[in-house]
């Protein structure tokens, strides 16, 4: 790792003027994946700006119509609250399949989808479940947020305060894991949002990604064998030692299936 | 430019001046020179650095010692009787042989007190989910998961 100057940030304000002032000053939230990259040389930012002590970033609130969540919310945390496994049981129970127990202990919401890893969980509830992202700028929508592998639309200097998941009517997350890292694979969120039927890829392409025909058959019937015969098109999956694009393009149909299923019972 | 940094670990309050960069795992081992807690990739994965911090079990090679400031660190030396006698948990694994080289057993014990605490009455289906971040090359995990089982009864009556 490279060297470079480390301070905690007092509150939201002050960590936007820190990064006003130095534009190549990367946020460090529970840093299980800004640490393991600046390890690898592959991020070497000369200054950090820990969100790790700032309260009003930590915390669930659910209203009966949408559940908000602070972006430095630990992963451990969205999968123990009783008002997430309440509202939305299938938030709690994604993110109790991220990582291992002791990356749910630093890891965080925020940190998580301004990462936008290709194979990471989270994205696939913002996008399925149609969340709202909120910054200390403005609000974005799931649809507008992930823009491609690693990319998402926040501006230089935008930090993510909070997130707000609509509770729908019923939903639920199936994920694939890639055995030995334990991201996904393929992971399916789907939920009928008692308005439309939502269903969000992640793991499969290089960014999270709806599959409208999946959704329009299922807001007809909302039943597994409405997706059974629906196939996504391998072009542009990812394809690397552990699965081919053709087999994660399999996954989808079969995730997506069994997401349908758990969502009903 | 070096910081501070301050944090108790095993209940002893410790302060130390450090590099921005220095991990905590760096910070314990060879600060603190408490070997006890390993390093068996460096990359997040095996959980040999596993050590408890606030209460949670977390790994110690994918965070700053500046992450920990402030914080209550509890390591593998840290939690036997002040008069040496095991902890039920490391007594556990003792009886059960659920060690052979030893190497993962620190992150082991760490993890299992953590599970136990959450799960006091785990199945063994549990326990082996929230191993999950615990590597071991030797054991083939069977007498780990024995020792945690016949010891979650005997932690959950610690408490
Ligand atoms: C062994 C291992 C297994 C894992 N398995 C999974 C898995 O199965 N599924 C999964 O989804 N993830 C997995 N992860 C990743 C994990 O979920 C990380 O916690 C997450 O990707 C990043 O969150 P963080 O809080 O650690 O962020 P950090 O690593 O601290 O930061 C990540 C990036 O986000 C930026 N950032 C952080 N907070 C904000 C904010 N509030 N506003 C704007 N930018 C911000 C940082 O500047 C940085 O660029 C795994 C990680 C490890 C080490
Ligand atoms: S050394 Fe930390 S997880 Fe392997
Ligand atoms: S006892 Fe050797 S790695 Fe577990």
């Amino acid at each position: 790792m490279y060297a470079f100057t480390y301070r905690k940030a007092k509150d939201v304000k002050d960590a936007a003027a820190g990064l006003a002032k130095n534009a190549d000053a990367k946020l460090l939230a529970g840093g299980q994946s800004l640490i393991a990259a600046m390890k690898l040389r592959l991020s070497a930012p000369p200054e950090l700006i820990d969100l790790g002590t700032i309260s009003e970033l930590r915390g669930i609130k659910s209203d009966g119509k949408n559940v908000v969540i602070g972006a430095m919310t630990r992963h451990a945390e969205v999968a123990a609250s009783t008002d997430v496994k309440k509202a939305i049981p299938a938030l709690a129970y994604l993110a109790s399949q991220i990582g291992d127990r002791m990356v749910r202990n630093m890891g965080t919401l925020g940190g998580a989808i301004a990462h936008n890893d290709p194979a990471a969980d989270y994205p696939a509830a913002v996008v399925g479940l149609g969340a709202t992202v909120e910054t200390n700028k403005r609000k974005i929508d799931a649809d507008a947020f992930f823009k491609g592998i690693y990319e998402t639309a926040l501006d230089p200097g935008e930090i993510i305060t909070s997130v707000s998941f609509p509770i729908p009517k019923r939903a639920a997350y199936m994920k694939f894991k890639q055995p030995a890292s334990r991201f996904a694979m393929v992971g399916v969120m789907v939920a009928d949002t008692g308005k439309d039927v939502r269903v969000a890829v992640t793991g499969a392409g290089p960014c999270v990604f709806r599959v409208k025909e999946m959704e329009q058959a299922l807001g007809k019937k909302f039943a597994p064998d409405s997706v059974a015969n629906i196939k996504v098109p391998d072009k542009g999956l990812n394809s690397d030692i552990h699965a081919s694009a053709e087999y994660r393009a399999h996954l989808v149909t079969v995730m997506a299936k069994r997401a349908v299923e758990a969502a009903l019972k | 430019m070096p910081v501070k940094v301050s944090m108790t670990v095993n209940g002893k309050p410790v302060s130390a001046e450090v590099e921005e960069r220095t991990l905590l795992v760096n910070f314990i081992r060879e600060h603190l020179r408490l070997t006890g807690t390993h390093v068996g990739c460096d990359t997040a994965q095996c959980g040999a650095c596993t050590i408890e911090m606030n209460g949670d079990a977390v790994k110690a090679c994918n965070m700053l010692a500046m992450q920990a400031e402030g914080a209550k660190i509890t390591t593998i030396e840290g939690i036997a009787a002040a008069d040496g006698t095991l902890h039920p948990m490391q007594e556990a694994f003792r009886e059960h042989h659920a060690l052979q080289c030893g190497f993962c057993t620190p992150g082991m014990v760490i993890s299992a007190i953590d599970l136990v605490r959450r799960h006091p009455n785990p199945s063994e289906e549990v326990v082996r989910a929230e191993l999950d971040g615990n590597f071991c090359r030797c054991t083939g995990y069977h007498n780990i998961v024995k020792a945690i089982l016949d010891a979650a009864p005997k932690v959950a009556a610690m408490r």
